[in-house]
């Protein structure tokens, strides 16, 4: 069974659809969202549509600190994506909004944990950027493999039952074995806004049955997106940092 | 957890259990069979007890990541693999006869003997680094021979798959290899240098042409760090008849910054088939090793760096060998010039390729024993000079170009078969400029285009017959 993780989409909705269409060609059967639908980019209202139609066909979603930030002025954030979700506050309806405040923080599937941030402590937002918070995060849970958001840079953090920790850094399209013995964290790289310098969309695909996962990257139409930020009056630098992938 | 006894008579995951093959310190290996497999199989199970070396653990988990993603003739088919919770096993094909160490008690072996399963052994790693895979553990007991001749290369747990996590590399402070083989980047811990198997290759065309390890079989890590700074001695000290050829590709082979070794195994390879064409540099002359002094300056300079970290796939890309096909008819001049801009292109790219420089000379169909026929042997002498002539404009240091003349009826199949039979990357040539002749003859670019097994460049000049059909 193929289950396709896609996180921190962002308003991306060129690279959203990219990533789906991408998925759907490699017949993911199952679809995972680990949050962030919302902020820096122009399209929030499809994306949580889409989003919403998949989660109605059994998908699911968890939320990530911007959705959050919608409902709550006090989650602090950077400059630009302060601007950037004051601007999407005013373009959700009831409805939208309802729907990312009832997403949960986190899921257990199996032995699979989905969760935007930090296992350890999901709702403090931290990030999974080093071995040393891999190593924590995979200590304060039972999952056999998590799967994170939140860091926009794909990577894989394994750990062995010696207590040795290995990082890799994911090579796109190529089917890496998640090995039972051990216990994994993935950090699925941004839909809609990669920050390792590549700027193709960023999701992965979980074989389930055969234990494998697949990092892929899914070159999208930047300038419509680039273009959408900017007619939003949102500002220049989200709309910049795109094609740069940074 | 009670593990199931394996022994002869029970299954395990449908694979009956055959007699026991060999018993190592890190596994056994079963024959197995399974009735729907017609080739033989053997089960690799890991010898787990408490307390047990972890690199044993490690090493399984690598060689059951890195199996299944192989392929070609130069591995062990993979066919099935048990997990840990249960009772961890590889089923894969078993390939028989006997592994080099079987000769042992033979060496040292006749030179080209050796060359010649040196270049089989380069071949099988040229398959293996294309499938981005390191072995870091060549030596003759994991080298097999099919009864079709490829070198096989088993053993895969100390492997490292440049696209994959690396265990080994986390788990452990000390190198792991076989002290005799080990290259020295890999004594330093590291794991992400093709270049490292060509050294161990190195090691095993003196040990089999010298009779002598060239770096004895250290035990500990102060003896495995002398190769960074202790040269061996030179083949042709230990046996006068060696021939300079082979003393430059094995001493090349062994240099100790990987950058002064072959750029790829394709090119080893290469030099192991046309002794003829192999370059000779002082390390062909050395008669003795370098004196005391001049090592232990070595030694206290620390010359022996890390390398950089690059991909295989760039080593590869980065060396090909480039073959460049020529006609070398009165007609053709035009063409030659522009085949000869096309191969500056592709050399400026990539400047560890090297050039084959290729001739066909058409024999009848019908041929008399051209080796005594002097008027043959002037016509292969005079292709020759013309090919130097047609590649002394590129200026190449020797050793990066060679020339070969082709006797054959069929030139495309002639240069097909050079293709494969020495790894050529990318094969330039030039279409037959006028479009009669290539109707009534065919085109041999095109028939080439079609078959090889590289990338092919068809070189036309642009101009007044390019609207013929």
């Amino acid at each position: 069974m193929l289950i396709a993780l896609l996180t921190d989409i962002h308003s991306n909705r060129q690279a959203f659809e990219a990533c789906l269409a991408h998925a759907h060609a490699q017949h993911a059967e199952r679809f995972v969202f680990l949050g962030d639908y919302v902020g820096y980019g122009a399209d929030p209202e499809w994306v949580i549509e889409t989003v919403r139609e998949y989660v109605g066909k059994g998908a699911i979603a968890i939320v990530g600190n911007h959705d959050r930030a919608v409902s709550d002025p006090s989650l602090s954030l950077n400059h630009n994506a302060q601007i950037a979700i004051e601007w999407t506050r005013g373009r959700l309806g009831a409805e939208a909004r309802a729907f990312l405040d009832r997403l949960p923080i986190m899921v257990e599937d199996g032995t699979r944990l989905y969760v935007h941030a930090d296992p350890a402590a999901p709702a403090r937002w931290h990030y999974v950027a080093d071995s040393e918070t891999a190593r924590h995060s995979l200590e304060a849970t039972r999952a056999q493999t998590a799967f994170v958001g939140h860091v926009h840079v794909p990577a894989l953090y394994g750990v062995a039952t010696t207590g040795k920790l290995t990082m890799f850094q994911p090579v796109p399209g190529v089917a890496i074995p998640l090995l039972k013995q051990r216990r994994w964290l993935s950090v699925v790289g941004s839909v809609g806004q990669p920050r390792d310098g590549n700027p193709a969309a960023a999701y992965a695909i979980l074989n389930a049955t055969t234990l494998e996962i697949t990092f892929w990257r899914v070159p999208y139409d930047i300038e419509t997106a680039a273009a959408r930020i900017r007619a939003a009056g949102l500002p220049d630098a989200l709309a910049d940092r795109l094609s740069r992938g940074r | 957890m009670a593990k199931p006894r394996l022994q002869p008579g029970t299954t395990l995951d449908g694979f009956l259990i055959g007699g026991l093959i060999y018993k190592g310190g890190m596994s056994r290996l079963w024959r197995v069979t399974r009735p729907d497999i017609g080739f033989p199989l053997l089960m690799k199970v890991p010898i787990l007890h408490e307390g047990e070396d972890p690199a044993a653990i490690v090493g399984f988990e690598m060689e059951q990541m890195i199996l299944p993603r192989l392929t070609g003739p130069h591995v062990p088919r993979f066919v099935a693999a048990g997990d840990f919770t249960e009772q961890p096993y590889i089923v894969m094909e078993h390939v028989g006869g006997e592994s080099l160490l079987a000769r042992l008690p033979e060496l040292p072996l006749p030179s080209m003997e050796v060359a010649a399963i040196g270049a089989k052994v380069a071949t099988a790693l040229d398959h293996l680094h294309r499938q981005h895979v390191i072995h870091l553990d060549i030596k003759p007991s994991n080298i097999l021979f099919r009864a079709t001749g490829e070198a096989v290369l088993i053993d895969y747990g100390l492997a490292r798959h440049d696209q994959l996590p690396d265990l080994m590399d986390e788990e452990f402070r000390l190198p792991y290899g076989t002290a005799p083989y080990m290259a020295p980047e890999q004594v330093l811990g590291t794991r992400s240098d093709p270049r490292s198997d060509l050294f161990a290759l190195g090691v095993l065309l003196y040990f089999f042409t010298t009779g002598v390890r060239p770096f004895g079989d250290p035990q500990r890590m102060s003896g495995l760090k002398r190769r960074i700074w202790r040269d061996p001695a030179p083949p042709r000290q230990l046996r006068p008849d060696y021939p300079p050829w082979l003393q430059e590709i094995v001493l090349r082979c062994l240099e100790v910054n990987p950058a002064q070794r072959y750029p790829t195994a394709a090119q080893v390879a290469f030099d192991l088939q046309n002794p003829e064409q192999v370059r000779l540099t002082e390390r062909s002359e050395k008669l003795e090793q370098d004196s005391y002094f001049s090592a232990l300056r070595r030694r206290l300079s620390g010359d022996a760096g890390r390398p950089r970290k690059r991909a295989i796939a760039s080593h590869i890309a980065g060396a090909p060998i480039v073959a460049v096909a020529l006609d070398l008819g009165e007609e053709t001049d035009s063409i030659a010039d522009a085949m000869r801009t096309t191969v500056v292109r592709i050399l400026e790219a990539t400047p560890d390729a090297r050039l084959a420089c290729l001739n066909v000379l058409r024999q009848n169909r019908v041929t008399i024993d051209r080796t005594l026929d002097e008027e043959g042997h002037n016509k292969h002498v005079n292709r020759l000079v013309r090919l130097k002539s047609w590649a002394d404009p590129l200026r190449l240091t020797e050793g990066k170009v060679t020339y070969h003349v082709l006797e054959a009826v069929e030139p495309a199949a002639a240069i097909l078969e050079y293709a494969r039979a020495n790894h050529v990357d990318h094969i330039v040539m030039g279409a037959r400029a006028n479009s009669t002749l290539r109707k009534l003859l065919g085109s041999v670019s095109g028939e080439v285009a079609a078959q090889a097994p590289c990338t092919v460049t068809v070189v036309r000049k642009r101009g007044y017959d390019a609207v013929a059909t």
